[in-house]
């Protein structure tokens, strides 16, 4: 049961395979129309690839970190999201520890990233923080972590890449083949007068330069929709509390906020489209998440939290004959009891206010400001480039050092 | 000759079944005690948690020191039994739980405590120990399962019954009510 969900992805490995195979056709036929040699496209679409892909493999968790802003955070900033982060790994018996990122954005979201489960990074929001509730937040943290033991990260950074390779190919032939003072009757006369072969390779790179990308892009998605409800049915799984999640993601719906820092190449590793209109359904294919709705649903009609529950619940939902969950994945999980919600959640927990306090004070600890608490109650906080050795309270008058 | 061969041959597929067998065997016999070490290390910390906790506690509760006491006795108790097997040491983490829900529940009637920012620093790490316990709980008890299904289950029945691997024991509390109680209550 614990297995992860690796064994039966053999849709996402044939999208993939034919996204590569999309990469090599783009190449032959721009090699076919730039240098006569459909091989040497070949070779130049597969270099520019495995170029990508070392970069992407060895630092794209750092790019993307970097990219969005994220602060990098120890036990004493925020004990309490690295305690739920802490139990999350323990949950899902990944074996290390992942680092803990911080965004400061209002916007609630969060993503994983690294190659492998022993390499790895979580980031959240300030404003996901200040929003959720301890179940809630191990609902996401559930989420995330599920998407680094699935080796998800591994496999969109794999198709993104893929993807990326296409779009820039495709651009960039697209411009010189039209504004390269279409090269044809340079090479017909060396290939020696074949018209219509040539009208045709010229069509079918023109008709390429312009499917590809977009084919590319739709295949992207899908594998990426596919994976966000597998992670899902795990975080359901780890926490044995779906109603968590589907709380989370009620909240994040209902945020209005947009993420500043996300872009079109980074949106599917976030917990849920950073890009998403107000209310609209994204059924659609253009997008890399399932409706949110569908997901709360799907959690909400769960009767245990084993995999099969979740697959049953998708097919009621959905009204699909056909489950998410891989069958051999199905097959192998056994009965899963729910638990009950923590019972402090509704009285004690943090309010959202103190949750606030708590997020903010950690943001301001991570930008180097030093705290002084007044005795009027007042707190201080001094910048790093502060020069003075002391400071007064702005509220009671009194005097401390820094 | 061909005989022979075809015996060769199906002796060789024997031998690596049994070779891939016993490695799964021993992989999730080494899981299974990973994931021990894991609740031990969370045991652990709650027995340290505990003194401080009580040392915080005792200035403003003065007129609980059997709750206290029965506390501090559970922990001790927990601690000499820390080297029992997984079924007895249920037992007394259990009990453990169930003193230390009693004495968190009793300090929410007391509001200068839950203004205390040491106490409170207190509160987010018992509670968060708890759940881990849980999680660790929970995460040995699936990986326990699969490693005695494995034992019972043909054709790594056979294997396991060779090399003599034995079903590993649950980590279990008691009853239902205790299951539901570990959860440390913080409500007022």
């Amino acid at each position: 049961m614990w297995e992860q969900i690796r064994s039966n992805q053999i849709r996402s490995v044939v999208l993939v395979v034919v996204m590569g195979a999309l990469l090599l056709l783009v190449g032959y036929f721009l090699g076919l129309y730039f240098f006569d040699s459909g091989i040497g496209g070949l070779v130049l679409a597969s270099f520019i690839w495995a170029v990508m892909n070392l970069v992407a493999y060895f630092q794209g968790d750092s790019i993307l970190l970097g990219l969005s802003g994220a602060k990098k955070i120890t036990r004493d900033d925020h004990p309490r999201l690295y305690n739920v982060v802490e139990e999350m790994k323990i949950a899902s018996g990944l074996e290390k520890m992942p680092d803990i990122y911080i965004i400061d954005d209002q916007a609630m979201n969060a993503f994983a990233t690294g190659r492998d489960p022993g390499k790895a990074s979580i980031a959240v929001t300030s404003g996901l923080l200040q929003k959720l509730n301890r179940d809630e937040l191990q609902g996401v943290v559930g989420h995330e972590l599920s998407h680094i033991n699935n080796r998800d990260v591994l496999l969109m950074a794999l198709c993104s890449v893929l993807l990326g390779t296409i779009v820039i190919l495709a651009w960039y032939g697209s411009r010189f083949m039209i504004f390269g003072g279409m090269g044809g009757s340079r090479r017909s006369s060396s290939s020696g007068g074949g018209g219509t072969a040539q009208l045709i390779i010229i069509v079918v790179a023109l008709v390429l330069m312009i499917l590809a990308p977009i084919l590319a892009q739709l295949i992207y998605f899908a594998i990426s929709r596919k994976r966000e409800y597998l992670a899902d049915a795990s975080s359901a799984l780890y926490t044995r509390y779906p109603e968590g999640l589907a709380s989370a993601l009620e909240k994040l719906a209902a945020s209005t906020e947009q993420l500043k820092s996300a872009n079109q190449a980074t949106a599917p590793m976030y917990i849920i489209n950073p890009f998403r209109k107000g209310g609209r359904a994204a059924t659609d294919l253009t997008s890399t998440h399932p409706p949110i709705s569908e997901r709360i649903r799907v959690l909400r009609a769960m009767s245990g939290a084993s995999y099969i529950d979740y697959d049953q619940a998708y097919r009621q939902i959905r009204g699909a004959g056909k489950g998410i969950v891989p069958a051999s994945e199905v097959a192998l999980a056994s009965a899963v009891a729910l638990r009950a919600g923590s019972p402090r959640v509704e009285k004690d927990e943090p309010g959202e206010l103190q949750r606030a306090r708590e997020t903010s004070s950690a943001l301001w600890q991570l930008n180097k400001y030093k705290t002084i608490d007044c005795e009027c109650g007042t707190r201080l906080r001094i910048p790093p480039n502060f020069k003075a050795t002391e400071v007064k309270c702005p509220h009671c008058g009194r005097v401390h050092q820094v | 000759m061909l005989v022979l061969w075809i015996v060769l041959g199906i002796v060789a597929i024997l031998i690596i079944a049994f070779i891939a067998i016993f490695n799964g065997l021993v992989g999730l016999r080494n899981q299974v005690k990973n994931a021990w070490a894991q609740i031990d290390v969370q045991l652990k910390r709650r027995y340290d948690l505990i003194p401080n906790l009580v040392e915080t506690v005792k200035g403003y509760m003065k007129h609980e020191r059997e709750t206290m006491e029965a506390v501090t006795n559970a922990r001790n108790m927990a601690q000499q039994s820390a080297s029992a097997g997984a079924g007895a040491r249920a037992k007394v983490e259990g009990e453990l739980g169930a003193a230390l829900g009693k004495l968190i529940a009793v300090a929410e009637s007391y509001p200068d405590l839950k203004a205390n920012q040491n106490f409170l620093a207190l509160q987010e790490e018992l509670t968060s120990t708890e759940n881990k316990i849980s999680f660790s709980r929970q995460f040995y008890n699936d990986t326990v399962l699969k490693l005695n299904n494995q034992i019972q289950m043909f054709p790594s029945s056979i294997v396991a019954g060779m090399a003599g691997f034995k079903a590993a024991e649950f980590f279990e509390t008691i009853s239902a009510e205790e299951r539901a109680a570990p959860k440390v209550s913080f409500s007022s």
